[in-house]
């Protein structure tokens, strides 16, 4: 039965909003997907820029980098570069979504769609965010560290407070337990737990530092002890921790930072994903809304109008080309997940003979849940996909002169360029895998970290950058060492750097 | 289920703070980008905002990351005629299959250099920094800038020649309806009940009810008469109030030496100096007015096209253009109203006797009117007797008069900056 169509016209209106949403939310909850309950703010287009330079969220502590990324933004929505996303959505419980005041009532529902059902029960179903993020503490937190490092600049000044964050956001990457769950963050327990943790950390510190070797015990000279026992790759938390010289307040910061980055850690992960999933979603709830005759043909077109060029990938060689596009990525997957599911062919019977056949919604969820990209393509990237893409891998070995094609989309290449793609979203094959390897605790606390290399690739220019902020924190000297699987060390880094007059 | 917020009413500025500590961050890189602008713009646009171009390199923020070299696979779409095993050369730089990280350009700007705009004023901030009209505080501090009278609305009290006549009875008149209303609904349904009972058949009793009902009508209309025409409540007086009229009009006075020594590169220069000036000042003051006066052996009024491009020959005779500004100064810019500026701009010649007349104009005419005369010299060549006789004036009022030599382009910002260094200090 054909229902009457909610709006005809491209204005939106407060009650449209609510009313979209309402039959979208009715539709999702049709198939099945559970969300936190949604905070929908209109905001303007300055205001989107304000929530993208600050990393999307609605308040964050201040720093001169998120001035110069506003900066950019504006300069390059101002020469009409770059339109603002359509909107920003924030793992948090309620789920902030922004929507735009310029957009047309059907980017306004697309974006409803989009974000407060696909993205939101992505946050709530994946398995990454329910064991690293905890939505319902993360704005509460954002005030305390705000509060916290705005009052820090009060009292230790600008400079102080900047250099510190400086140094803690060259390491942000590395200030994530990738295996280990972190307790819960609630803002109360922070600002109740600080002091106390001041003097604990400070005793803490000394202990460690009260090692020295005993005079009678001769064997302990001959193996200095490691510190830590295993590597630490958790480089924040162990300056934390153990940095000898930071102040309390700097260890504070370095916290901070390190929560929040393990916040932004699953997003990381999981960007096909979750930019599938919610595009997935957008697309059926608004196809089914048409189906059932609440939105018009004219709305239907522009609808599919900017989703196709959303999920448009331009081939390699096109100068539009930047790597390969989560949403298409995402999103075909999706799709194709479902085709398995209702009309499999041979193929994806022998493929896919768990899926093939089953209930599509069940499926989905099930994939939504329990993945994140690097598993998910590893697992669910059908051959029919890698044709329709036409997908092909390039091997590059500085060893040899020349770039190799080393698989294309035929029955030989579909499991090669599976992996490789899949390889390409870990998270660990991209980031250089670094970790504290050692500290010299009995004599000049310096401090070792091993790069241990993945395929021969080297550190970049950076490093020594980098390097400089480590021992900005650590206080004493810091070198990093490049080591080959066969244990062999390859390059060594050094802050502050080696005098040449050494060899002596 | 979902709330609905409308934030767009909240503040739009949150990203400022960090802007503002980028911009302080990079203050000297983003100071040199606006010197570098401020010699390339053509000089009427230099007073706009525009694009800054810093190094990126200066801005990076560093992080661990992989290098050039090792051995790596990376998957592409859109194959058109690869098949596998295909090998060959690397592509220099670029896209389509380099092994960089990936990384777009900004489409058409550098890698290396990062861009982004700033406003006008933010510009020109930069751009004087640190400068500092001579004795502005001091002025602002003595001046007794005049006052003007404004309406604002109507009060209750006020002294009686402010008393509004008219608002004041609209206002009795208000009250007199709002008191007496309750009295006239009465009236209004007496009268009413003695009509009824006049179309009544004559009765005694009919009679002295209806003298009752007059005796009471009777009553109500004396105690509405007694509401007093007008009370002091309802007295309106017009409302007037002092604002201060900061003294914020200024004139510059233009004065240039057009005679035949005076190149058209000189001139050029004269002009990025007046117009360096001009900026300035209407940084700091809401209305300017701009005399040109050319001159050779006499002084004439011009228009800023003449003045800059037109070209005479001649001698040289400086005081007549002095004489000109005095007479201009004197009939059209009254002292207490205006902020005089003087910039004079000449490549040194003047006619041997007339330097000293210079002076004495200077002395007694214009000096003691302008809060600032500038002079400077466009010259390669040594300096002639009018430098000297000026020295002499420098020497006496060292605080109005300014007086600086430019040999070349480049020397224009500097000297400007130099004229209009703080100077704040150590006058008392």
């Amino acid at each position: 039965m054909k229902k009457e169509p909610l709006s005809t016209g491209a204005e939106w209106t407060f009650e449209l909003i609510a009313e979209y949403d309402k039959e979208i939310g009715r539709i999702a909850a049709g198939y099945g997907l559970d969300t936190y309950p949604n905070q929908i703010e209109i905001i303007t287009s300055e205001q989107m820029m304000d929530a993208y330079a600050s990393i999307g969220m609605p308040l964050n502590y201040n720093h001169w980098s998120y001035g110069k990324q506003f900066v950019q933004t504006e300069q390059q929505y101002k020469r009409g570069q770059m339109g603002l996303a359509y909107e920003i959505v924030i793992n948090s419980d309620p789920c902030i979504a922004y929507l735009m005041e310029e957009n047309t009532m059907t980017m306004q529902a697309l974006v409803i769609a989009h974000a407060c059902y696909g993205h939101n029960s992505f946050f709530k179903g994946n398995y990454l965010f329910r064991t690293w993020t905890d939505a319902s503490a993360i704005i509460d937190y954002l005030v305390f560290a705000k509060q916290f490092i705005a009052k820090c600049e009060e009292r230790h000044g600008l400079a102080e407070v900047e250099a510190t964050l400086d140094s803690c956001h060259a390491l942000m990457n590395y200030g994530v337990n990738r295996y280990k769950r972190p307790k819960p963050l609630t803002a109360e327990e922070e600002q109740a737990r600080l002091e106390a943790r001041e003097e604990y950390n400070q005793r803490h510190l000394n202990q460690i530092w009260n090692t020295v070797p005993k005079k009678a015990d001769d064997d302990s000279i001959t193996e200095a002890p490691h510190f830590p026992p295993e590597p630490e790759e958790n480089l924040l938390y162990f300056i934390e921790k153990n940095a000898p010289l930071l102040e309390p307040w700097q260890r504070e910061i370095v916290r901070i930072v390190r929560k929040i980055s393990q916040y932004f850690y699953p997003q990381k992960q999981t960007q096909v994903m979750n930019e599938g999933w919610a595009t997935f979603w957008h697309y059926t709830l608004l196809n089914t809304m048409y189906d059932e005759g609440l939105v018009t043909d004219g709305f239907i077109m522009e609808f599919l109008h900017s989703h196709s060029s959303v999920v448009y990938q331009p081939p390699f060689d096109s100068p539009y080309f930047s790597g390969i596009n989560p949403y298409t990525l995402g999103f075909n997957m999706m799709q194709d997940i479902r085709r398995i599911c209702e009309n499999p062919t041979d193929e994806d019977r022998e493929w896919f003979p768990e899926i093939a056949g089953s209930e599509w919604t069940e499926t989905l969820d099930y994939a939504m849940r329990n993945f994140k990209d690097e598993s998910f393509i590893l697992q669910f990237l059908s051959p029919k996909l890698i044709r329709e893409l036409k997908l092909f891998a390039i091997l590059d070995d500085t060893d040899s002169p020349t770039l190799k094609v080393s698989s294309i989309h035929n029955e030989s290449g579909y499991r090669r360029i599976r992996e490789d793609i899949s390889a390409q979203y870990n998270l660990g094959n991209r980031e250089p895998n670094i970790q504290i390897y050692n500290v010299d605790v009995r004599g000049n606390r310096s401090l070792t970290l091993r790069h241990f290399m993945h395929n021969n690739r080297p550190l970049g220019d950076d490093t020594d950058e980098v390097l400089k902020h480590i021992h900005r924190l650590w206080g004493f000297d810091v070198q990093l060492e490049s080591v080959t699987p066969d244990n062999r060390v390859t390059q060594s880094y050094h802050c502050p750097a080696r005098r040449p007059l050494e060899i002596g | 289920m979902s709330y609905i917020i409308d934030r767009r009413l909240n503040g739009k500025k949150k990203s400022m703070v960090n802007r503002q500590r980028f911009l302080k961050r990079y203050k000297k890189q983003i100071k040199g980008a606006v010197e570098e602008a401020i010699k390339q713009r053509s000089i009427q646009d230099l007073d706009r905002g525009g694009k800054i171009t810093i190094p990126r390199k200066d801005t990076n923020e560093p992080m661990f990351h992989h290098g050039q070299g090792g051995e790596q696979t990376r998957v592409y779409p859109g194959n058109k005629e690869f098949s596998t095993g295909d090998e060959f050369q690397r592509p220099q730089g670029g896209q389509g299959g380099g092994a960089g990280s990936g990384q777009a350009s900004d489409q058409g700007e550098g890698e290396d250099e990062f861009s982004f705009n700033i406003n006008q004023e933010e510009f020109l901030d930069f751009m004087f920094e640190d400068l500092e009209l001579p004795y502005l505080i001091k002025k602002q501090l003595t001046d007794s800038s005049s006052f003007e009278i404004k309406r604002a609305g109507f009060t209750t009290a006020g002294s009686p020649d402010k008393l509004n006549v008219v608002r004041s009875l609209r206002a009795a008149y208000a009250r007199r309806i709002a008191l007496s209303g309750p009295n006239r609904q009465e009236i209004r349904t007496l009268k009413k009940r003695l009509w009824a009972l006049e179309e009544t058949p004559n009765s005694d009793q009919r009679n002295q009810e209806m003298n009752e009902i007059r005796a009471q009508i009777t009553e109500l209309e004396k105690t509405s008469k007694k509401l007093p025409f007008i009370d002091e409540f309802d007295l309106r007086y017009n409302n007037m109030v002092k604002s201060p009229v900061p003294s914020s009009k200024a004139v510059m006075f233009c004065l240039m030496d057009v005679s035949g020594s005076m190149t058209q590169s000189i001139k050029e220069m004269a002009k990025r100096f007046f117009i360096l000036l001009y900026l300035f000042l209407r940084r700091n003051y809401k209305h300017i007015e701009v005399v040109f006066i050319r001159h050779h052996t006499h002084a004439k009024e011009v228009t800023e096209e003449e003045f800059f491009y037109s070209r005479e020959t001649g001698g040289t005779i400086v005081s007549s253009a002095l004489e000109l500004t005095a007479d201009i100064l004197d009939k059209r810019y009254p002292r207490n109203d205006w902020n005089v500026y003087v910039a004079q701009a000449s490549d040194g010649d003047n006619w041997e006797g007339d330097s000293q007349r210079c002076s004495d104009l200077l002395y007694k005419k214009i000096l003691k009117d302008v809060q600032y005369f500038a002079y400077v010299e466009i010259t390669n060549g040594p300096h002639q007797n009018l430098w000297d006789e000026y020295q002499e004036v420098y020497k006496r009022h060292p605080d109005q008069f300014a007086i600086q030599h430019i040999e070349e382009m480049s020397d224009i910002y500097p000297v400007f900056r130099r004229l209009f260094e703080r100077k704040t200090e150590g006058t008392a």
